[in-house]
C-alpha cells in the first residue's frame, strides 16, 4: 500500500470519529472549541506544507490569514457575496498574495527571509485600521441564515470546518510524497546541491508558498464566518504568525499528522485554561504557546511526532519524506546510455572565460573544448581555479566576461537548474548529499528534471545505483555513508539525470588505493555508455591511468593540453607543480610528475 | 506663510527624529550586539526593551517618594540603571536557555540552529509579553515628570515667525543615549573584554584555542546586548507610555534599524536606527499617524530587498 493510499485511510477514519464526538458534544462551549481547533490545525498545516518542507522560516502567515478573514468579512458587509462563495475566492486571492510576496522574498535566505516574512502582516496590521477597518461585524442575514453561513446549531460549523481541514489533509498528503514535497526537502537540505541537480529551486518554492498562502486564507475566511467580528490584531497580529509556526513545531514539522497533533493538544489547553483563568491571568495564552514552544526547542526540536515515533519504534535511523519508492529490479544500466550520440565533435566549448573575486582572478582569459565522448581530466597545483571553472560551467557563478556553449547553445547566465536539464551534470569538491534523505530518494531527486514522474524517476534513479554498485545502501540516510559510498552517490544523482556530460570534482581524493581503483573502474563504465567525463584532480597518479586527455591549468589560466604521455613530461607542468628550483636541480625533464603530486 | 508653516513643521519633526532616532539608535546597538558576537537573531528583544521600561517605572514609583530622590534627574538614573539589572537577566537567561542552541552547540542542530534560535527566543518574547499582562497590567503607564512636559524654546527666527521646541526630557534622553553609545564603543575597542568579546565572534573556534572562553564571551555579549535595549527603554519611558505588548512595535524598528546599517555593526545600527527614527518623524509631516509605522516596514523591507549587507555594508562591525 503505498503512502498515500494509506494517508487517505487516515484521514478518512479520523473525519468520522471526529464527527461523532461532535454530535456527542452537547456544551457549547467545547463545541466552539472543536470549530476552532480544526481552523487553526489548517494554519499549522499551511506553515508546515511551506516552512516546514523548504526551511524558510516564516514569520508572515498572518498576512495571508488576515487578508482572507477581511476580504470574507468585507464582501459580505460591501457586496452582500455569501461565504460559499468568498471563501474559495479568498483561496485563490491569497494564492496570489503568496506569489506576490515570494517573488521579490526569495531572493533572501536563513535570517533575512524570516525577517522580510515578519514585515509584511505588520505592515498589513497598520494599513486596515488607517482604513477604519479596526472593527468589522459581520451582518446578520436572518432571511437567508443557510446561504451566509448562520446555523444555529454549532454542529454544521463543526463539519465545515473539519471539511477544510480534510481538504488541507489530503493536499498536503498529496504534494508530499512526490516530486514537490523531495524538491522541497532537497532544498532545506541544500538549496544550492538541489538547484544543481536541476531542481528549479524557485519555481518550487513560489508554487509552495503559493498553495500555503490558499490554505491560510482559507482559513482566515472560516475563521472571520465563525467569529462574526474582525480585528486588524486578531487576525493580522504577531501571534496568529506564532500559533502557526508553533502548532506545526511543536507537533513535528515536516510531517502530515505534526501540525495537526499540535493544534490539537494546544489549542484545547489554551482554550479551557483561558476560559477558566482568563479574569486573574489575561495573557495565559500566550504564555502557554511560548512555554510550550521552549520546551520542544530544549526537549524535542524535532517535535513531539518525531520523539513519540522514535519511542514507538527505537533503532530506526530518522529518514526524512520518503517517495515510499523500492529499488526497481528491472531498471538497467543501459537506460543511462546517451540516447542518439552527436555527431563526433565538440560538446563543450568555452573561450575567454575571466572571473575576479576582489583582487584574485580566479579565472584568467581561459578557453578550451571537450570532445563528445571523451574523458578529459583537468590538473593543476592548488588554487589554480579549478573548482571555479567547475561553478562557471555550472551556472553557480557567472563570469566577469567570456562564453561558454554546450551542446550548441550559449549557457552563460542561465541558471544551474536550467544547465542540468541541458544535460550537464556535477559532483561537488566536499560532497553535498541531502543528509536525511535515503540514498534512493538523493539518487530520485537527481532523476526528476528527465522523468515524468515518481515511477520513472525511481526506475531512472535505479539504474544509477546499479551502475556505481551501492544496491545494499540504497535504504540508508545518507549522513550514514562513508566517504567513498558518499561520492558514490553524488555520482549517481548527477547520472539520474540522464546526462551527456557529467563534471567530477575531486572524486578520488581522500580515498584509498583499492577504493580508488574500484572508482576508476566505475568512471570507465560512465564512459562506456556514451557520457562525456570532465574530472578534476590533484593528483595525476591514477589520472594518468584513465584520462583520454589533460587540460593543465595555473593561476587561472590554461598552462597547457595534450595526452597523458606528453603532460608529465612537460617542463611547464613539472614547474607548475613542483617550481623552477627542482627543475633545474634535477637537470633533465623525465622523470614524470606522476610518481608525485 | 505657508512655506513658514512647512519649514517650522520639517524643522519640529528633525529635532523629534534626532531624539528619538538617538534612543532608537542605542537599542539597535543592543540588538547588533548579539547578533555580532553570537549570530543570534533574538526575537524578544522588543520585550528586554518593554522590562527595562518597567524597571525604571516600578523603581520610580517605589523610590521617588522618598524626598531626597524626587529630583527632575531620578528617572534618568534608573533608566540607566536598567542597563546592569538586565545585563544580570540576560546573563541567567543565556545560561539556562539560549546557550542551548547557540555558540558550540549550534553546530549540531539543523541549520546552524537559526530555526531552533528564532524560535527560542520567539517563546521567550511571547512569556514575557503575556506574562508582563499579568504582572503590569493592561493600563498603559509612563515615567513623566516636568521635564517631560517642558521645552526649550529655539528661535524665534526668520523674522520672529519660525520657532522649534526642544522637548527637555527627550533632549537628556538622547544625549545619555549617545553617551552610552560611546562609552560602549570604547568598551568595545579599549579593553581586554572588548578584545575578547571581538575574537569570539570573529573565530569562535580559533578563539577557543586561544584560551578565551567562548560560552563566557556569549553570555556576557547577550547581558550587554540586552542591558543597552533595556536603557534605550528606559530612556523612552520618560517621555512616553506603554504598556506589555510595546515590545512587538519597536523590535521592528530595532530590525529596521540594525539591517539598515549592516547587521552586526554597531556604528551602523546607531546611525540606522538614527534614520529611522528620523524618517518615521519627518513622515508623520505628510501622513497620517496610524501609517508612521507602515512607513518604517516598507521602508525596513525595501533595504532587505535591495541592499541587505546594509547601507554600511559589513566593514566595521562587532564580529
Amino acid at each position: 500500500m503505498s503512502g498515500g493510499t494509506r494517508d487517505l485511510i487516515h484521514i478518512g477514519l479520523f473525519a468520522v470519529v471526529y464527527m461523532v464526538l461532535a454530535f456527542l458534544v452537547s456544551n457549547s462551549y467545547y463545541q466552539l472549541i472543536m470549530t476552532i481547533v480544526p481552523v487553526w490545525a489548517v494554519m499549522g498545516l499551511s506553515w508546515n506544507l511551506f516552512s516546514g518542507y523548504s526551511g524558510l522560516i516564516s514569520f508572515g502567515h498572518a498576512a495571508f490569514f488576515g487578508l482572507g478573514a477581511y476580504l470574507v468579512a468585507l464582501c459580505m458587509i460591501v457586496w452582500e457575496l455569501n461565504p460559499w462563495i468568498t471563501i474559495p475566492l479568498a483561496t485563490v486571492a491569497c494564492g496570489a498574495a503568496g506569489l506576490l510576496v515570494g517573488l521579490p522574498t526569495f531572493r533572501l535566505r536563513g535570517h533575512y527571509f524570516a525577517l522580510a516574512m515578519l514585515a509584511y502582516p505588520l505592515a498589513l496590521l497598520y494599513i486596515f485600521e488607517w482604513l477604519g477597518y479596526q472593527e468589522v461585524a459581520l451582518p446578520r442575514k436572518e432571511e437567508a441564515p443557510v446561504l451566509y453561513m448562520q446555523f444555529e446549531s454549532q454542529v454544521p460549523y463543526i463539519a465545515l470546518a473539519l471539511l477544510l481541514l480534510v481538504i488541507a489533509l489530503v493536499v498536503t498528503s498529496r504534494l508530499i510524497h512526490c516530486r514537490f514535497g523531495m524538491s522541497l526537502l532537497a532544498i532545506k537540505l541544500d538549496e544550492d546541491a538541489a538547484e544543481a541537480v536541476g531542481i528549479n529551486t524557485l519555481a518550487w518554492k513560489l508554487s509552495a508558498i503559493m498553495i500555503s498562502a490558499a490554505l491560510a486564507g482559507a482559513a482566515g475566511g472560516f475563521y472571520a464566518v465563525v467569529l462574526l467580528v474582525v480585528t486588524p490584531l486578531a487576525v493580522f497580529g504577531m501571534l496568529v504568525s506564532a500559533q502557526a509556526l508553533i502548532f506545526a513545531m511543536f507537533g513535528g514539522v515536516g510531517t502530515l499528522w505534526g501540525p495537526v497533533l499540535g493544534a490539537f493538544i494546544l489549542v484545547p489547553l489554551s482554550e479551557i485554561l483561558y476560559a477558566r483563568y482568563a479574569a486573574d491571568f489575561p495573557g495565559i495564552q500566550g504564555v502557554i504557546y511560548g512555554i510550550a514552544i521552549i520546551a520542544v526547542i530544549l526537549f524535542a526540536p524535532q517535535g513531539i511526532f518525531w520523539k513519540l515515533q522514535v519511542l514507538l519504534k527505537p533503532g530506526r535511523s530518522l529518514v526524512l519524506g520518503a517517495t515510499a519508492s523500492g529499488m526497481n529490479d528491472r531498471a538497467d544500466v543501459g537506460l543511462l546510455k546517451v540516447d542518439a550520440v552527436p555527431e563526433a565533435g565538440v560538446i563543450l566549448e568555452a573561450a575567454g572565460l575571466s572571473k575576479a573575486f576582489g583582487g584574485l582572478q580566479a579565472t584568467n582569459n581561459l578557453g578550451f573544448q571537450v570532445k563528445t565522448g571523451e574523458l578529459l581530466g583537468i590538473i593543476g597545483p592548488n588554487g589554480a581555479g579549478k573548482t571555479t571553472l567547475f561553478n562557471l560551467l555550472n551556472g553557480f557563478i557567472r563570469p566577469d566576461s567570456g562564453s561558454i556553449t554546450f551542446r550548441g547553445n550559449a549557457i552563460v547566465g542561465k541558471k544551474p537548474n536550467r544547465i542540468c536539464a541541458m544535460g550537464m551534470a556535477r559532483t561537488f569538491q566536499v560532497a553535498r548529499p541531502f543528509t536525511q534523505l535515503s540514498v534512493l530518494d538523493n539518487v530520485i531527486v537527481g532523476a526528476y528534471v528527465h522523468s515524468r514522474g515518481n515511477d520513472e524517476a525511481a526506475l531512472h534513479a535505479s539504474a544509477a545505483i546499479k551502475l556505481v554498485g551501492l544496491e545494499r545502501q540504497c535504504d540508508l540516510p545518507a549522513v550514514n555513508l562513508t566517504n567513498k559510498e558518499l561520492r558514490l552517490m553524488e555520482l549517481a544523482r548527477a547520472l539520474a539525470s540522464k546526462p551527456y556530460l557529467v563534471l567530477v570534482d575531486e572524486i578520488l581524493a581522500g580515498l584509498d588505493p583499492d577504493a580508488m581503483k574500484e572508482m576508476l573502474v566505475v568512471l570507465r563504465k560512465v564512459q562506456d555508455l556514451g557520457i562525456t567525463v570532465v574530472i578534476i584532480e590533484h593528483s595525476m597518479q591514477a589520472m594518468v591511468q584513465l584520462v583520454d586527455r589533460f587540460i593543465v591549468l595555473d593561476h587561472g589560466a590554461l598552462l597547457t593540453e595534450g595526452e597523458p604521455d606528453s603532460i608529465v613530461r612537460d617542463p611547464q607542468v613539472i614547474e607548475a607543480y613542483l617550481g623552477k628550483k627542482w627543475l633545474a636541480d634535477s637537470g633533465h625533464e623525465q622523470t614524470g610528475v606522476a610518481d608525485d603530486n | 506663510m505657508d512655506a513658514l508653516q512647512t519649514l517650522e513643521n520639517v524643522l519640529q519633526s528633525l529635532v523629534a527624529g534626532l531624539q528619538m532616532g538617538a534612543m532608537y539608535g542605542l537599542m539597535c546597538v543592543g540588538l547588533t550586539i548579539i547578533f555580532g558576537v553570537m549570530r543570534v537573531i533574538n526575537f524578544a528583544q522588543g520585550e528586554f526593551m518593554m522590562l527595562g521600561m518597567y524597571f525604571t517605572y516600578f523603581c520610580f514609583s517605589w523610590l521617588g517618594a522618598y524626598a531626597f530622590l524626587d529630583g527632575v534627574w531620578f528617572p534618568f538614573v534608573l533608566a540607566l540603571l536598567a542597563g546592569p539589572a538586565l545585563f544580570l537577566l540576560g546573563m541567567i537567561l543565556h545560561r539556562l536557555l539560549i546557550h542551548t542552541v547557540t555558540g558550540r552547540k549550534a553546530s549540531q542542530l539543523e541549520a546552524g540552529g537559526h530555526y531552533a534560535q528564532l524560535v527560542l527566543t520567539l517563546g521567550i518574547a511571547l512569556v514575557l509579553q503575556n506574562g508582563g499582562l499579568f504582572i503590569f497590567g493592561s493600563t498603559p503607564v509612563s515615567v513623566s515628570n516636568e521635564l517631560s512636559y517642558s521645552a526649550w524654546e529655539w528661535g524665534p527666527m526668520v523674522g520672529d515667525r519660525v520657532s522649534v521646541f526642544v522637548n527637555q526630557a527627550q533632549t537628556i534622553s538622547a544625549i545619555l543615549a549617545l553617551a552610552v553609545v560611546i562609552g560602549f564603543g570604547l568598551l568595545m575597542g579599549k579593553t581586554r573584554l572588548g578584545k575578547s568579546l571581538r575574537a569570539a565572534s570573529d573565530n569562535p573556534d580559533a578563539a577557543t584555542y586561544m584560551g578565551i572562553n567562548v560560552d563566557r564571551a556569549h553570555r556576557i555579549a547577550f547581558g550587554l546586548g540586552i542591558g543597552i535595549t533595556a536603557i534605550g527603554g528606559g530612556l523612552m519611558a520618560t517621555n512616553a507610555s506603554f504598556q506589555p505588548y510595546i515590545g512587538t512595535e519597536y523590535v521592528i524598528i530595532m530590525y529596521a534599524g540594525v539591517v539598515l546599517g549592516g547587521l552586526g555593526s554597531v556604528r551602523g545600527a546607531f546611525l540606522g536606527g538614527m534614520i529611522i527614527g528620523i524618517l518615521q518623524q519627518v513622515s508623520a509631516i505628510i501622513l497620517p499617524n496610524q501609517l508612521q509605522n507602515t512607513v518604517i516596514f516598507v521602508c525596513f523591507l525595501a533595504i532587505i530587498l535591495l541592499r541587505p549587507q546594509g547601507i554600511f555594508g559589513q566593514r566595521d562591525r562587532v564580529a
